[in-house]
């Protein structure tokens, strides 16, 4: 079966990739971006995949490369990461309203202001409303895992929509950790040649893309929301197919210690299994704890994360982005919306943690636990803080 | 492939992309409705230099059998480039009645 | 567990050796993770990197602050960086250095283990080149055994090709030549 090594987890998704017989890459080859590029770069010369690869002068024209590439029915692949991302804005939602499947990896770091670099969620959050399906890995197995399953989700005629595969820049783009990877014809298997429902070719005339005043517009992003939303039931198919083939099975919302627990710490991303940690020792000193993670992100999975929740009394949501002047953290917002109709609704404390790369440790997420604890019993629960900021 | 209803009404009803399988389906808007003056031929003057086909922003200028070139009026909108162009002055924009 | 801290310069190879450990460790049907100190890389400036190894699943992903082994790669590091800062009371010191570990012990005012060897030399000798990340790591399988020798040759084979085995001479020169002064009360 699947041989266990070891590799540099960027390293790993473009080797998974590697293996999903892609037509098309479009790359910005530079800075911002992860190994993913330049090692997809370095299969393609070697001949281990007939993949038709573009280095082009900027994120913008990636995206634009590979919506061309894809409209004419190709699979394809573009990879980015913070300011980059930022670039690629204007495109993404055009990608969901053609319906074109892309997939695409995004090696999650700060956006400037000031120049960062490192890690946190500041780049996909600005995109969350692009229309694109959006899903968060852990560790570099799962990073392997997803990006091979997002090709299958979005080719999908049910679905044929993009796909954004969240891997936490440096955190884990940058280790060195323990993977499996999945057998060639395994994986040839699973994701069979793409069909596309509409090519551009001469003898096959379309249009794609073309202008909609408000005659028809409006209707237009409600057939995007329910799309998009319906696209669940396939995301949740392929994770079932992904574990009676390769035997790891994925959620749209994972938990750990959860089920009698009476105040739940949320997560998202890389951070999930250092806060298993901190779970852990909270559970020695007899705290009712357990962990949320959310993996999907869009379709935001409201009937699994509510059920997760049900018996809670408190939420304690971490968020690694802000929404400057608002509600504070976008995940926080997500869930309050989530559970504003349930009768029996367990309190919210929002932390913004690990802006910007800031370590946050297994003793942070215990110090977050048991404030908020504390708090709550004072009745002071906070809508969100900053957590660590200097004073 | 189904053939989609020529106007999508209901929401349900868009084509997946709002995709548009029928080839040329432009040239049922016709944009000659929005015209207020017309170009006109005075082909004793035409040297049939071909400026009017090449500059018509709309496309819709065309040579003859006889090699002279005239407009479509389902789509020339007036806009009255080709008589600008046009330096033998052989085209007229006449006011539409 | 054990919690490793690699100090060298920008292109002496300390995130190299960070990852033939962690490749030598999951060989050994261990978990591992390698990882730079996150940022831009600028040649020259000091950097660190970082190992972990462990039996069981590793789940922390934050940074090391108390490593139990440090290993320093250019002993010019030394006094323009804090090398034992966090470094547990009974952890490893290893430096390149000709220096002998009782010199470096008084200069550092470090009470655990500490092992030195000219890995310098044997780098010019054994490749020709003075750096010396390859060769360290036969010094820290000798003071500080995380993985078996046998274990780095595979990664190091297969990173190296052809050099490989003058690598892995360096390697193991300096798992002979390395001096340890064990911990003191």
């Amino acid at each position: 079966m699947a041989k266990r090594v070891g590799m540099e987890v960027a390293i790993a998704v473009a080797e998974a990739v590697g293996m999903c017989n892609v037509d098309v890459a479009a790359v910005y080859p530079i800075t911002p971006q992860s190994h993913i590029a330049e090692h997809l770069s370095d299969i393609v010369a070697d001949g281990r995949t007939d993949t038709e690869y573009v280095t082009v002068e900027s994120e913008h024209s990636a995206i634009s490369v590979v919506i061309g590439a894809s409209g004419t029915g190709a699979r394809t692949y573009t990879a980015t990461s913070s300011q980059g991302l930022m670039l690629m804005h204007e495109i993404l939602p055009i990608v969901s309203a053609m319906r074109l499947p892309i997939c695409m990896a995004v090696a999650n770091r700060a956006v400037s202001g000031p120049l960062n670099i490192l890690n946190d969620h500041s780049d996909i959050m600005p995109q969350r409303d692009a229309g694109w399906i959006v899903m968060f890995t852990e560790n570099g197995q799962e990073a392997i895992d997803l990006s091979i399953q997002s090709f299958k989700i979005a080719e999908d005629p049910e679905v044929m929509l993009p796909v954004a595969v969240n891997i936490d820049g440096f955190q884990l783009t940058h280790m060195v950790e323990p993977v499996e990877f999945p057998d060639q014809k395994a994986v040839s298997r699973f994701i069979p040649a793409r069909k596309p429902y509409a090519m551009l070719h001469p003898d096959t005339p379309v249009t794609m893309g073309a202008f909609a005043m408000s005659d028809i517009y409006h209707e237009m992003m409600m057939v995007k929301d329910e799309v998009l939303k319906n696209s669940k039931k396939t995301i949740l198919k392929v994770w079932d197919e992904w574990a009676k083939t390769f035997g790891r099975r994925y959620k749209p919302v994972e938990t750990y210690r959860a089920d009698d627990a009476e105040v739940l710490l949320v997560t998202m991303g890389s951070m999930g299994e250092t806060a298993e940690v901190a779970i852990d020792e909270l559970r020695k000193k007899k705290v009712s704890v357990g962990l949320v993670k959310i993996r999907l992100w869009r379709p935001f999975p409201f009937d699994e994360f509510r059920h997760v929740v049900r018996k809670a009394k408190l939420l304690i949501v971490t968020d690694r982005a802000v929404s400057f002047g608002g509600p504070g953290g976008p995940v926080h917002a997500e869930i309050k919306a989530a559970l504003y109709h349930d009768k029996h609704r367990p309190a919210v404390h929002d932390y913004i943690i690990g802006l910007g790369g800031r370590d946050v440790r297994v003793s942070d997420f215990v110090t977050m636990v048991e404030r908020a604890i504390k708090d709550r019993r004072k009745s002071a629960v906070k809508d969100y803080e900053f957590y660590g900021v200097r004073e | 492939m189904k053939k989609a209803k020529k106007w999508p009404e209901a929401w349900h009803e868009v084509n997946v992309g709002a995709m548009v399988f029928e080839p040329c389906s432009a040239r049922e808007y016709h944009t000659g409705s929005w015209r207020a003056r017309r170009p006109v031929w005075d082909n004793t003057r035409c040297i049939r230099c071909g400026l009017c086909y090449i500059y018509c922003p709309e496309g819709c200028v065309s040579q003859n059998a006889l090699g002279y070139f005239e407009a479509d009026l389902n789509y020339c909108k007036g806009c009255g480039i080709c008589a600008h162009e046009c330096w033998p002055t052989a085209i007229a924009m006449v006011e539409e009645a | 567990m054990v919690e490793i801290r690699w100090h060298g310069r920008g292109g002496q190879g300390a995130v190299t050796s960070v990852e033939m450990l962690a490749l030598a460790a999951i060989e050994e049907g261990k978990y591992a993770q390698g990882f730079p100190s996150f940022g831009p890389e600028r040649r020259g400036a000091p950097v660190a990197a970082f190992t972990r190894i462990n039996d069981k699943q590793i789940k922390v992903r934050s940074g090391i602050y108390h490593p139990d082994v440090v290993i320093v790669l250019d002993p010019g590091l030394i006094g323009l960086v804090n090398v034992t800062d966090g470094l547990k009371p009974k952890g490893t010191l290893i430096v390149n250095t000709p220096k002998s570990p009782e010199q470096l012990r008084k200069e550092l005012n470090y009470r655990g283990n500490i092992a030195t060897v000219d890995a310098t030399k044997i780098a010019k000798e054994e490749l020709n080149v003075p750096i010396t990340n390859t060769t360290m790591l036969g010094a820290v399988v000798r003071a500080a055994a995380p993985v078996k020798l046998k274990s780095l040759e595979v990664p190091l084979k297969e990173r190296f090709g052809k050099l490989a085995p003058r690598n892995i001479n360096a390697l193991k020169r300096a798992y002979n030549e390395l001096k340890i002064s064990k911990a003191v009360k």
